[in-house]
């Protein structure tokens, strides 16, 4: 079984700020993290290899400096790696982006399963994987919380909506978008830290994936940026943090001082 | 401070770092209070491949030394010692066989520790023998093809959770110091029990508990080495293992370090933050200073035992009672800097200042460790030929 996960780079959420000038984000000095959610797609995958075998291949498409992301993964235990990285790239919208991603699968050829975060903390879109499973033709589920084998062919995977849960059966090829109960990522070993340190990664620009320049980057995005903004700050706003038993002690406190009748 | 690390070596850094930050310090105070056994932790650093950092590679372990293991232990103990001595434990059990075990004993148990998949634990300690291993009452009488065991053992680290002894037994109590030898022991060989849990003072997230044998019956191939060799294990063993209890003591020291700096920065009184104040700023410096000692002396001896020495006793005595002392005084100037929120369960150097006191303690008390020290000088200088004075 081939594995294929998508990761994303992506600022580290816990420090991002808003340029309040340019309302846009400010980058600088803000470390790069892999999207949270990709890290419970690999872990997903590892999972699957652990139980079943299967070759595990980490894809993103970034810039040269994205394949530090990908040996992250490979020292978790992922085989293989392939970093997109062309100038033609850059500017992609979502749906730019799953055409390039879709065509390094098809690349690849023999791919079974996708697996994707359900979506990356920048944007917040939400839409690459499924874009993708369009593009490629195959089935797929979001919000997947449970992934099982029982016979050849076919997962049956269980997902989170906001009703309850729903237990599906696909055929494969298939592709998955995965949330955080998925599993906790597992921490790196250091066999797989040393392997990673000396691998080299596969590196495919438009060329490699033989795709029209028309169709990819800024040229092939549907969609443009007009004006990012910061909604207006709401004042008298409190974010509790810690654990949850934390959390409703905070707002009980705080309830209580703001004599909340009956508290 | 640059150490001039191998790549492979800040690797381990970097990998033990990662899981004491991400998986240790967050649940620390919660096993110290429930005394929990941290299982979850011990399945990550199998996952790491940390348990064979010093076990050979055609035993399955990653064929380092002395050093690679210390650095792994130093920066788990960073974030909890109990955790790290669990860790730790398993090497301590693995050495005698390591050392002195067949061919076949190698084979059959240092890949399981290595993996990980089972930990091992040493047995030493009686209730009347500790400092002084001649008093020993645990026998070991053969029996055919087997020995069988008589006796208990106390306060054994990692006991109940472990499933792999090497224990210390009399063979040949006429023998005196010759007549002792180790033992493999399995959790699951008839006879083979275990006694209460300990409540202990500090590191409780480790287990400690009192292994039992009535009429213990082994296979004779689970001797290890000769009869008569168990006190030369033992002392060997305690050479080897002591720069981990070293690490562990700089990692404590460090962790307390952290700590406290961080809170002198934020706390204000006199409308200062009061690391600006002298008597804070000393402690803080002797604490630095200290801590950084410790480890210049860790690493050095360390790298020093990897070159396979003849003479290892003093070194290792010296890097373990240094740094047990360290630790011990750095943790408790933490508390101090942290005045009343250092004493409380909020912060975390309360906790670390109760684990420090252990590692005085065990593997031979500070005192025993000055003790080897002293003789060992005695035995150096009258070597010499040339005097002094």
């Amino acid at each position: 079984m081939h594995i294929v996960v998508c990761i994303k780079q992506v600022p580290d959420t816990k420090n991002v700020r808003i340029d309040p000038d340019t309302h846009t984000l400010v980058r600088q000095g803000v470390e790069s993290i892999i999207n949270p959610f990709d890290m419970f797609a690999v872990e997903g995958a590892l999972k699957i290899k652990d139980l079943n075998g299967a070759r595990v291949t980490v894809m993103t498409m970034g810039p040269p400096q994205a394949a530090e992301a990908l040996r992250e993964t490979l020292g978790l235990g992922a085989d293989d790696a392939v970093l997109l990285s062309d100038r033609a790239f850059a500017g992609s919208d979502t749906w730019a982006t799953s055409t390039t991603l879709s065509a390094a699968i098809r690349k690849m050829g023999d791919v079974d399963l996708i697996l994707c975060g359900k979506q990356a903390v920048d944007g917040d879109t939400a839409q690459v994987g499924p874009e993708m499973a369009a593009l490629l033709d195959v089935p797929y589920a979001t919000f997947v919380k449970k992934i099982d084998i029982e016979e050849p062919g076919f997962l049956k995977v269980l997902r989170q909506t906001d009703e309850g849960s729903e237990l599906w059966k696909l055929q494969l090829p298939a592709l998955l978008t995965v949330i955080k109960e998925l599993g906790e990522p597992r921490v790196p070993s250091l066999r797989h830290k040393m392997r990673a340190k000396k691998a080299e990664i596969a590196v495919w620009g438009n060329a490699e994936l033989g795709l029209d320049p028309n169709s990819t980057g800024l040229c092939g995005s549907f969609t443009q940026v007009v004006r990012v903004f910061s909604p207006q700050r709401r004042t008298n706003r409190i974010q509790l943090e810690g654990s949850i038993e934390n959390q409703a002690e905070q707002l009980f406190q705080y309830l209580k001082k703001a004599r909340v009748p009956g508290l | 401070m640059d150490y001039f690390l191998t790549e492979e070596q800040k690797m381990i850094q970097e990998l033990t770092e990662q899981i004491s930050r991400e998986k240790i310090r967050p649940i620390r105070a919660e096993l110290d209070e429930a005394e929990e056994f941290p299982w979850e932790i011990m399945r990550y650093l199998a996952q790491a491949d940390l348990f064979g950092l010093y076990i050979p590679e055609q035993y399955g372990g990653m064929g380092g030394g002395i050093f690679e293991n210390c650095l792994a232990v130093e920066k788990l103990g960073e974030a909890c010692i109990g955790i790290a001595t669990s860790f730790a434990a398993s090497g301590l059990g693995a050495y005698p066989i390591l050392l002195f075990g067949s061919e076949e004993m190698k084979q059959k148990y240092l890949p399981q520790i290595a993996s990980g998949k089972r930990l091992a634990a040493f047995g030493l300690t009686e209730p009347g023998a500790g400092s002084d291993v001649s008093g020993i009452r645990t026998v070991a009488v053969r029996d055919g093809d087997h020995y069988i065991l008589n006796g208990s053992k106390q306060w054994i680290t990692n006991g109940g959770e472990s499933e792999i002894y090497s224990v210390l037994a009399i063979t040949d109590r006429i023998k005196g110091p010759r007549g002792g030898s180790f033992f493999v022991v399995e959790t699951g060989d008839p006879g083979f029990s275990f006694g209460k849990k300990e409540k202990k003072l500090g590191i409780r997230a480790s287990t400690t508990r009192e292994l039992i044998f009535q009429d213990c019956r082994i296979p004779a191939d689970r001797l290890i080495a000769k009869e008569g060799m168990g006190f030369i294990i033992a002392m060997k063993t305690f050479d080897k293992s002591r720069p981990g209890i070293a690490a562990l003591g700089v990692g404590l020291a460090q962790g307390a370090l952290d700590v406290a700096v961080e809170y002198a920065r934020k706390r204000v009184q006199f409308n200062k933050p009061i690391i600006s104040f002298q008597a804070i700023q000393h402690k803080l410096a002797d604490m630095a200073t200290k801590t950084e000692a410790s480890r210049a002396l860790l690493y050095s001896i360390a790298r020093y035992m990897d070159s396979d020495p003849r003479e290892v006793s003093k070194v290792a005595a010296m890097t373990k009672v240094f740094s047990g002392d360290v630790a011990m005084e750095v943790a408790t100037s933490a508390v101090q800097v942290l005045g009343g929120y250092g004493y409380m369960k909020d912060y975390p150097v309360e906790k670390m200042m109760r684990d420090a006191k252990i590692l005085q303690i065990y593997e031979g008390t500070n005192e025993i460790q000055r003790n080897i020290i002293g003789q060992e000088l005695n035995k150096e200088y009258g070597r010499l030929k040339e005097s002094f004075i």
